[in-house]
């Protein structure tokens, strides 16, 4: 459907990541742009940011049933202005798109749901925090949060808690995306328990596990020569964690960037060069899907490996993005999300 | 080589100019009406698909509120957020155009035609400025909108995002329906829990658009069909015509010592080319019938089913290329049998064109069990036939079988006749019609399957516009009908009219849903107007006096029919059960139709406020009576029709309604009069052996003629006579299991003998006129010709 299409391609950062779209690299014109030294403010900054072209909600999990079997979770909310303004009814210049999806050994389940600002089908209270697509919603406090998504045929119902402190990227959350200086506000909660049953058309299972969510706003994240990203966000057994992306760029070069985060969450940032990323085995559909991950810095030399290599996402606007298993320097789970292979 | 072959070959028709004639433009007919009839089709059909696309409609369960009016537009937030995947729509008129407001983002398969990609603008058209998209046929009715031009948009239709639609319409915050998407995902609320005032309409209920418009396509292509077949015959006949004459051409060729081979190559390759002209020809001439045709089939439509489809036509690669593939597949059927033919015909063998007439008795009776077969499957099918599929085998087994057994019906009448005459040239004529006959089959049963459907579809025709007149009459009782334009003009209305007519009829409905059916139902004022008019085809006792009294409905037939109620049974409406009283006759009426009394109305569907009335007053008041009503309410004479009129429009709009088929009825029969014509020209050469005699026995030239010509006449009145009967079947079977299938009633059948004594005389003139010039030639013949039968005896 071609409004979709189009819509979707004005939509995602993944979508521009993936298909050059000029413009959200270019330009920002009307649309505020972040700045250094930023000055974030809660609650008020759980919630949306409509004089920014885009922002997301993105929560990932690693899970694990009572039998041990490794489960991956995503619940995401995205929110792309046309015009740097709320507005109201349908004439507000604000879209919404959620993606949802459980990711089993063996199975990979999406759905997706879109929704036009203003009317009520779709958005974002700071305070109370509720993030909310049809019936998706993610809602509390940020030390808990429900979050619920369903589908034809899967269903999922989550409790989170914060276990540690809201984490900022990059310079205190202004984390830099390419050497031309596009940048983004980007800060995450890594540090959620979440337990919960999955509905999948095997039965309800119970689960539990880590979850990650990170939040990040916008007007002009990609610079015009970077085509899609590779992200990482790896849980190591010593209570270590990292986030890490490649941006690849149409020269054959990539830019990266990673964030260390100590068990207490004391963040220490890494930019261009630091990370090293490279693709060690492809999947049916030239997906990399094994990965050997450096940080020579902190000692880090892991292969990250997919638990399941067909997490595609089959949206409007398709990617990857699935759970991983860590092993070398380092052990431990993460997810990966790759966006331009399409 | 070749090309002196080619040109021996050509040369025929450079002789007989006369003969390629009839060679191409009976095949350029053929391909024109099958043509034709495809083109109205492929045309009406792809203009629905526009609107289906565009409106998704029948596509998907909908749910819209029990009383028929607009939801707000929280509803569909709250069932949203409860887990339905629900896609709102709005819609209403502007400017006489059906503007149809939708949401992109949720709406299933998109919003059709419409393209942002070919100059469309999502972030205006999301915007509250809006775009619309409509064809330039509809963009002419819209000037200050910004509407851009997409040539698929359903006719008469504008898609506009729903918030755009909703600003045009004066429906802020309305929504008319939800389209429910399939997928639903897991632990959805209930619809009662979250949305309680609405109800849920399956897709596909038995009346919908797309259903009521395939039966008339079905029509259509029963007529296509029937068309294909007279083709076939007469491309058979031409080609038939073509080899018979040339036998001695191709002797010699071969006496001369040509291949075989290159002879039937060479012939094949020639008729390919004809018929590739003819075909082009035919296309043509099929999209001049199309042409012709389209707007009546455009009005028909619209009359009907209240479709829009635009009165233009485009030429549509799917209809010129079956067009071709029916000149060139006729051909090559008709021609490999000939030059099957050719191909075994001994080298020196004297060209025999009786041949194919002597071997005619071996087929005759293979083509009798084929007959018999098909004709008791007819027979069978009459009595289990059910559904369009059912209907449509019916009738062609019915018309397939009683074409083969014409040829053998016609022999045995013949030879009865030729028992009972005694003057010797009345033997002499009827032993020789009799000889004749296997040559003529063919475009006898042209004539024959042109006749019935004739007969067939005016029976049906006629018996329609009978019922449905009756029917107006009973419906449309009152003097003078109003339409107020809000509640405060009905209450003057009333107050005005009162003491200056005999009775106000509000006429009052709701739309909802009876027994999973789309249905309107109607609150009726107790008076005689109900009690005088209406014929019922089923009722119990006193079925006014219970369903005046609140206790009691009446319903059409067509709900009767889709939800298999009858009187006795009973419908739920807003909670409250009613028994059924009586079932009255619909026609013309698409959906379910429920009355009751006009108290029990007001009090289950409070919320409506009649707008429309029916007065009944002296007819000779109503001129006075529109004019003081305008000066002391407002209310302008343009809100006022009275009943003459209506009847005039409903009428035009039935009579608009069967001029296509008329136009294709006539058609077909001169089609089937061209066939006549070239199998006797056929005929006429080959037949002077046979005729000599006679001359050399002492009849005149012009006394052959006149029997010639009187025999025309005779094989065609007795093809009549078996047309008939045939046709009062088809007829039958239109109207009793065609009909009820696609439009959910069954009309009585009445007969026509004035108008079956007309189509008689016109199948006879052009039998006459078919025959006339064969008759003339053969009247002419010169003596020596005939002499040369006996120094040439072969």
């Amino acid at each position: 459907m071609n409004v979709k299409v189009f819509m979707l391609a004005l939509f995602l950062p993944i979508a521009a990541f993936a298909q050059g779209f000029a413009g959200l690299g270019t330009d920002a014109d009307g649309f505020s742009v972040p700045q250094p030294d930023p000055q974030f403010d809660f609650p008020t900054d759980h919630g949306a940011h409509p004089d920014y072209r885009i922002e997301w909600w993105y929560l990932t999990a690693n899970l694990t049933a009572a039998d041990g079997t490794p489960y991956g979770l995503q619940w995401t909310l995205f929110r792309s202005a046309l015009a740097p303004e709320a507005g109201e009814g349908w004439t507000a210049p604000q879209l919404w798109m959620g993606h949802a999806a459980v990711t089993t050994p063996d199975d990979h389940f999406v759905a997706e749901r879109l929704a036009r600002g203003g009317i009520g089908q779709a958005g974002v209270t700071a305070d109370p925090f509720e993030a909310w697509i049809d019936d998706w919603s993610l809602v509390g406090d940020w030390d808990t949060l429900r979050m619920t998504a369903s589908a034809p045929d899967f269903a999922y119902d989550m409790a989170l808690t914060a276990q540690g402190p809201l984490i900022f990227h990059g310079d205190d959350g202004y984390s830099v995306k390419s050497a031309a200086g596009q940048a983004s506000y980007y800060y995450s909660q890594p540090f959620f328990a979440i337990e919960g049953t999955l509905q999948l058309p095997e039965g309800d299972i119970a689960v539990t596990g880590n979850a990650w969510l990170d939040r990040e706003w916008s007007s002009q994240p990609l610079a015009d020569n970077q085509t899609g990203w590779d992200w990482f966000s790896l849980s190591f057994d010593d209570g270590n964690k990292m986030m890490g992306f490649r941006l690849q760029q149409t020269d054959g070069n990539n830019f990266t960037s990673a964030t260390w985060i100590t068990p207490d969450g004391v963040t220490t940032a890494y930019t261009d060069g630091a990370l090293t990323a490279t693709p060690l085995a492809l999947n049916d559909d030239d997906v990399p899907v094994r990965w050997r991950v450096e940080l020579p810095v902190r000692g880090v030399d892991v292969k990250v490996d997919a638990i399941n290599e067909d997490a595609w996402m089959t949206t409007s606007v398709p990617y990857w993005e699935g759970p991983v298993t860590v092993i070398g320097s380092h052990q431990g789970i993460g997810y990966l999300e790759m966006t331009g292979y399409e | 080589m070749t090309r002196a072959t080619l040109q021996a070959l050509l040369s025929h028709w450079w002789r007989n100019p006369l003969q390629l004639f009839t060679l191409l433009a009976g095949l350029a007919l053929a391909t024109a009406l099958w043509s034709g009839v495809q083109a109205v089709n492929a045309e009406a059909r792809a203009s629905y698909d526009a609107a289906a696309a565009t409106l998704g409609e029948g596509q998907y369960d909908r749910l819209v509120r029990r009383d028929g009016q607009p939801m707000p537009q929280e509803t569909y937030v709250a069932l949203r957020r409860a887990g339905w995947l629900v896609s709102p729509v709005v819609q209403g008129r502007l400017d006489g155009v059906r503007v149809v407001g939708v949401e992109p983002l949720t709406a299933p398969g998109g919003i059709g035609p419409v393209d942002p990609v070919q100059g469309g603008d999502i972030t205006e058209f999301l915007s509250g400025e809006g775009q619309l998209f409509a064809n330039a046929e509809t963009a002419l009715a819209l000037p200050d909108l910004n509407v851009i031009l997409t040539p698929e948009a359903a006719p008469g239709t504008a898609v506009t995002d729903i918030g755009v639609a909703q600003r045009l319409l004066g429906k802020l915050g309305q929504i008319d329906s939800l389209i429910v998407l399939p997928g639903q995902p897991k632990g959805r609320a209930d619809l009662a829990a979250v949305a309680p005032d609405l109800t849920l309409q399956p897709a596909q209920g038995g009346s919908d658009i797309g259903r009521l418009t395939d039966s008339f396509h079905l029509n259509l292509t029963a007529f296509g069909l029937l068309s294909f077949a007279v083709g076939i015959f007469i491309v058979n006949g031409a080609i038939g015509l073509a080899f018979e004459q040339r036998r001695p051409v191709v002797r010699t060729l071969r006496a001369l010592g040509l291949p075989l081979r290159n002879v039937v190559i060479l012939m094949g390759a020639e008729l390919m080319i004809f018929a590739l002209i003819a075909g082009v020809i035919g296309v043509a001439l099929g999209y001049g019938i199309a042409a012709l045709l389209l707007p009546d089939v455009a009005a028909t439509l619209r009359g009907l089913y209240g479709a829009d489809v635009s009165g233009t036509l485009q030429l549509r690669p799917s209809w010129w290329l079956s067009g071709l593939a029916i000149a060139l597949g006729g051909t090559a059927i008709a021609a490999s049998g000939a030059l099957y033919q050719i191909s075994k015909m001994p080298l020196l063998a004297a060209a025999q064109p009786r041949a194919l007439a002597m071997a005619a008795g071996r087929q005759a009776v293979v083509q009798g069990v084929f007959a018999a077969i098909l004709l008791c499957v007819a027979g069978v099918m009459m009595f289990t036939a059910n559904g369009l599929i059912g209907g449509f085998t019916l009738l062609a087994s019915l018309l397939i079988g009683a074409a083969l057994a014409l040829p053998l019906i016609l022999d045995r009448i013949l030879a009865a006749s030729s028992k009972i005459a005694t003057s010797v040239t009345a033997q002499w004529f009827w032993a020789d019609t009799r000889q004749q006959l296997p040559g003529l089959s063919l475009a006898l049963m042209a004539l024959l399957l042109a006749m019935s459907a004739n007969v067939g579809v005016s029976t049906m025709v006629s018996s329609f516009r009978l019922t449905f007149t009756d029917f107006l009459d009973q419906r449309l009782a009152s003097e003078l009908y109003i339409r107020t334009e809000n509640e405060a003009q009905s209450a003057a209305l009333v107050a005005f009219a009162t003491p200056r007519t005999d009775i106000i009829l509000p006429i009052q409905s709701a739309d909802t849903e009876v027994a999973g059916q789309p249905t309107e139902v109607y609150g009726a004022r107790d008076h005689a107007t109900y009690r005088d008019n209406w014929v019922f085809l089923q009722q119990a006792a006193g079925p006014w006096d219970s369903t005046f009294g609140g206790q009691t409905v009446l319903i059409n037939e067509q709900l009767s029919r889709r939800a298999g109620l009858n009187v006795g049974d009973a419908i739920v409406l807003q909670g409250t059960s009613f028994q059924i009283a009586g079932v009255y006759g619909d026609y013309g009426n698409p959906i379910g139709q429920a009355v009751i009394g006009e108290g029990v109305f007001a009090t289950l569907y409070p919320a409506i406020i009649p707008q429309n009335f029916g007065l009944r007053m002296d007819p000779v008041a109503v001129p006075d009576f529109l004019t003081d009503l305008e000066a002391t309410t407002g209310i302008r004479a343009t809100q006022a029709v009275n009943q003459a009129s209506i009847k005039a429009i409903s009428l035009s709009i039935f009579e608009r309604t069967f001029t296509v088929t008329t136009a294709l009825n006539i058609l077909t029969l001169a089609v089937a009069g061209f066939a006549i014509l070239m199998s006797l020209l056929t005929l006429a050469t080959m037949r002077i052996p046979q005729l000599a005699p006679a001359w050399a026995m002492g009849m005149t030239r012009s006394q052959i003629g006149r029997l010639e010509l009187v025999r025309a006449v005779m094989l065609a009145l007795l093809t009549a006579v078996v047309a008939l009967p045939l046709g009062l079947a088809l007829a039958w079977a239109l109207l009793a299991v065609v009909n009820v299938a696609a439009f959910g009633w069954q009309l009585p059948m009445y007969l026509f003998p004035m108008d079956y004594a007309r189509l008689g005389l016109f199948a006879l003139l052009a039998a006459a006129i078919a025959a006339l010039w064969p008759a003339r030639r053969l009247a002419r013949t010169p003596p020596a010709d005939l002499l040369k039968v006996f120094s040439n005896e072969r």
